[in-house]
């Protein structure tokens, strides 16, 4: 899934300073799942941007809305009927793909995003979430034990460990793993090390973001 | 001591607080009057949402009173507390409230004292600080 972070709540305020009126908009995919995002996180930072307001004695309305999804335009469209009721500001609590759908739908409003979108990972206990992909377009985990050495090795090298591998920790910080030494250990305890030696050859990049956005059409699917 | 009476909600659990806070009244114990109690099945069961409905209805103060650390009928569901009230400390130091304003405390059943003795000591704390500035009316 995105992993997001909510941004500081002084920078949310700075965005809908001298505003009335804001809607808050969740959404109930991958920021639900990663607690970014989702009915529960858009109804804490509702209140405390309410409580905030009611602290500096300042007028502000604060409507909440989670939406299916921010990524889906027929999802987006639900909340046509609450912005026609006007609001001064709009605060996506998606990952940046949830504010750019809402301003392209709703071009008049002002939209804000209200977290960081910063990668694609997955839980490794509850409240721990790790990168795991750095959507390159080309997934060659096959090779590599199942393990991604495009975003797990802090340098992405294809042909690894480098000489800042230490104890099975990358020298970048002894929080990171050296998923090079993840991916010899496997293949060294189930005894397939002959299998891992070759040199891998150079990745193949053109279907990573080097060549500008991406888009994918799928012609069945297609009205 | 100020005049100021402050309204303080306390999420009690029931295996421990709430029946701690029977045991101060079988004891005859006297505290606070401006404390409310809500009783919750465990200190786990709080989220920081229900706090910050108690400040955005007007509590001065909220506390959530758990079983002992270790003592949990649930295992950890007054760590779980703790850990919450500990982020929403810092959001809403983040918004200019004194942190002091919610807090954690760990009481056992048969702590009737030490419970009358918590709510005393944090409404004189929350005394202290005086009103919620979320109370302060919206300008004209």
């Amino acid at each position: 899934m995105i992993i997001c972070e909510r941004k500081p709540i002084d920078e949310i305020k700075s965005f809908i300073a001298g505003k009335k009126k804001v809607l808050l908009v969740g959404c109930r995919g991958c920021v639900t799942v990663c607690n970014a995002g989702g009915t529960k996180e858009v109804e804490i930072l509702a209140a405390l941007l309410r409580l905030d307001a009611q602290k500096e004695g300042i007028e502000l309305t604060v409507d909440e809305f989670t939406l299916e999804r921010q990524c889906d335009p027929e999802y987006v469209d639900e909340l046509a009927g609450l912005v026609e009721k006007g609001y001064d500001a709009i605060l996506s609590m998606a990952c940046s793909v949830g504010p750019q759908f809402l301003s392209r739908r709703y071009p008049k409003q002002d939209v804000y995003p209200s977290l960081n979108t910063c990668f694609i990972g997955g839980a490794l206990a509850h409240g721990v979430w790790t990168e795991h992909c750095q959507a390159c377009g080309n997934c060659i985990i096959h090779h590599y034990g199942g393990m991604c050495p495009v975003s797990r090795c802090s340098k992405s090298i294809m042909n690894g460990p480098c000489g800042g591998s230490s104890n099975g920790v990358c020298e970048i910080s002894k929080d990171v793993e050296c998923v090079w030494h993840l991916i010899a250990s496997k293949y060294m305890d189930e005894g397939r090390l002959a299998e891992f030696a070759p040199i891998q050859p150079i990745k193949d990049w053109s279907k990573s973001r080097d060549g500008g956005p991406r888009k994918i059409v799928r012609e069945e699917l297609v009205k | 001591m100020s005049d100021f009476d402050p309204k303080i909600i306390a999420f009690c659990c029931q295996y421990c607080a709430y029946n701690a806070a029977d045991t101060a009244g079988s004891m005859r114990l006297q505290y606070s009057p401006d404390v409310e109690i809500v009783l919750i099945p465990c200190s786990g069961r709080f989220d920081v949402i229900l706090a910050l409905k108690a400040f955005e209805s007007g509590a001065d103060g909220v506390y959530v009173a758990g079983c002992l650390e270790g003592g949990c009928h649930f295992l950890d569901g007054n760590i779980r507390a703790k850990k919450r009230v500990a982020y929403l400390q810092k959001e809403l130091k983040a918004i200019g409230l004194e942190p002091e304003r919610l807090a954690m405390v760990n009481v056992s059943a048969s702590q009737g004292p030490q419970f009358a003795q918590n709510v005393d000591d944090f409404t004189a704390v929350v005394k202290g600080l005086g009103p919620s500035p979320f109370k302060k009316k919206l300008a004209a």
